[in-house]
């Protein structure tokens, strides 16, 4: 059986500047990945590209056994596959309730959408006392948590997080970290980018190591780790 | 007193009708950036739809507004589609030139064709019906114009506010990539976004038909008042809007009273300099 996600050679650009430079990775249903590298890298580049958000020049990306290289982000929302931007991205003035429902955008059955809102609110119970606020009201964690909730309200089959730790204080990234594990467990697959490489590493069951647009390592989690470069380069160690 | 009164009231009934007029443009404005030049073309076009629906079909505008509501959604959304959607992302200048030239095309279509005579539909329901409230005389075209005006703008309020599509609008005007990732199409929102401003300004323009004359250049001061309610307001805030527009109405009808006729229109623009003065991005903006 082929991989849920397949990235292959892929080479992006923005105008005419080349940021990655054929990058190939696999996510296999169910599996929780991880993507490390430092600022810069091209991770977030790849996570947009592979969203929909921009297009590849050349390679290509295929998702659940079809091509979805030139798929807007629009569409491959609809294939089971949502991204939760770098930065969040919440609808700042709209309320945390609304942000949820518009995650289901795709839905139009009124009682499914109520039923998945009920399975964030027990996710996230912080989001439930807090869904008539607006979401610009709340603190960098619960809005990470919304941006979370927002993107499964899609009930992805692939889940891409970006840069879930930013801005967040070290007890907080932890949690939101625990999260993701209990929402991979729930049975949706994970691709995640992160700076934070040993938390990150921690938690995934593989790792693919990018550097200025390109994958330089790649392998399980516990190898990239105990990976005297890795540790060197990223970890400080 | 009942001078006071009158004063107040027109006042008040040309506000809402001009927030009604405004909540169109400023919608355009507020999701997308871009200012239809044409904003007063198309209220002209709306009057001269009711216009012509009464003369030749002999429909009253009290009913015929619904038509030209529903025809300026369709010509709205057709600008976007054929000159925004095409000028967008080009020079920055290009979508403001692109509708100023729809406006030039538009108004000297309809001198060409129709004359710049005034032209004021007569026999119509409500042909001078007045009724007088404590000394004071009020129009009954304009009072319908003006209540419809405000059940227009409320029910736009709430379709912005309290649907999914309206979540979905402000999303987009709020970020519109995060808006594609809720699978949100926005080209559809932005074609929905210029037919509803266009069916705002498609109703005013046909209540109006109940009592004033169209004519080629009529949507100049209109769009003009549109703009300033707009900024006032606050870009995409119909709240702002609704409030600007009775402030324009109420200054316009106060300063035309107690100061002088001529002046009416120079306190409104002196206004409109203090706030962008003192607080540019509006009285309610985004």
């Amino acid at each position: 059986m082929s991989a849920m996600l397949e990235v292959k050679n892929i080479h992006c650009a923005y105008d005419a500047v080349a940021v990655i430079h054929g990058i190939s990775l696999e996510v296999n249903e169910g599996e929780l990945v991880a993507i490390i590298g430092a600022n810069g890298a091209g991770k977030s580049t790849t996570m947009r590209t592979i969203a929909g958000l921009m297009h590849p020049t050349s390679g290509t990306i295929s998702f659940m056994g079809e091509d979805i290289s030139r798929t807007s982000a629009s569409k491959a929302i609809r294939k089971g596959l949502s991204y939760v931007p770098e930065g969040r991205r919440l609808f700042a003035k709209l309320t945390v309730r609304e942000n949820l429902e518009l995650g289901a955008f795709t839905t139009k059955d009124r009682k499914e959408i109520d039923e998945r809102l009920e399975e964030m609110y027990d996710l996230f119970p912080i989001l439930k006392d807090r869904r008539d606020q607006t979401a610009e009201t709340m603190s960098g964690g619960e809005q990470q948590m919304c941006a979370i909730a927002r993107g499964l309200m899609s009930r992805p089959k692939l889940l891409l997080l970006d840069e879930l730790s930013l801005g967040l204080q070290p007890s907080l990234v932890e949690k939101v970290f625990e999260t993701v594990v209990e929402i991979n467990k729930r049975g949706v697959t994970i691709l995640l980018v992160e700076q934070m490489v040993q938390e990150a590493l921690e938690i995934a069951s593989r790792g693919y190591v990018i550097q200025t647009g390109t994958i330089v390592h790649s392998g399980t989690a516990r190898e990239l780790l105990c990976s005297e470069e890795v540790r060197k380069a990223y970890m400080g160690m | 007193m009942s001078n006071f009164l009158q004063v107040l009231i027109d006042g008040i009934l040309s506000g809402l009708l001009y927030a009604l007029v405004a909540a169109g443009l400023s919608m355009m404005w507020g999701v997308m950036d871009v200012i239809n030049f044409a904003h007063g073309e198309f209220l002209m076009v709306a009057m001269y739809l009711c216009y012509w629906i009464g003369a030749i079909l002999g429909i009253d505008p009290l009913f015929s507004w619904i038509a030209s509501g529903i025809f300026l959604f369709f010509m709205g959304a057709l600008t976007y589609k054929i000159i925004i959607k095409n000028s967008l992302g080009k020079a920055a200048m290009a979508p403001l030139l692109a509708t100023f030239g729809l406006s030039m095309l538009l108004k000297n279509f309809c001198m060409n064709r129709f004359t710049p005579n005034f032209r004021l539909l007569s026999g119509t329901i409500m042909e001078g019906k007045t009724f007088e409230v404590a000394g004071a005389i009020i129009s009954l075209p304009q009072l319908v114009t003006a209540i419809f005006s405000l059940v227009v703008l409320l029910g736009v309020y709430w379709l912005i506010k309290k649907t999914r599509v309206g979540w979905a609008i402000q999303a987009t005007a709020m970020d519109k990539e995060a808006a594609e990732l809720m699978g949100i199409d926005t080209e559809n929102i932005y074609l929905l976004v210029f037919g509803i401003g266009g069916a705002c300004v498609g109703v005013a323009g046909g209540l109006m038909t109940t009592y004033l004359a169209v004519h080629p250049e009529v949507g100049g001061l209109f769009s003009l008042i549109a703009f300033v309610v707009v900024a006032l307001g606050g870009f995409g805030s119909i709240p702002g809007a609704l409030f600007a527009a009775l402030l324009i109405g109420l200054v316009e009808s106060f300063a035309g009273f107690y100061v002088a006729a001529v002046v009416k229109y120079v306190a409104v623009f002196a206004i409109y300099l203090v706030v962008i003065l003192i607080r540019p991005k509006g009285l309610f903006g985004w």
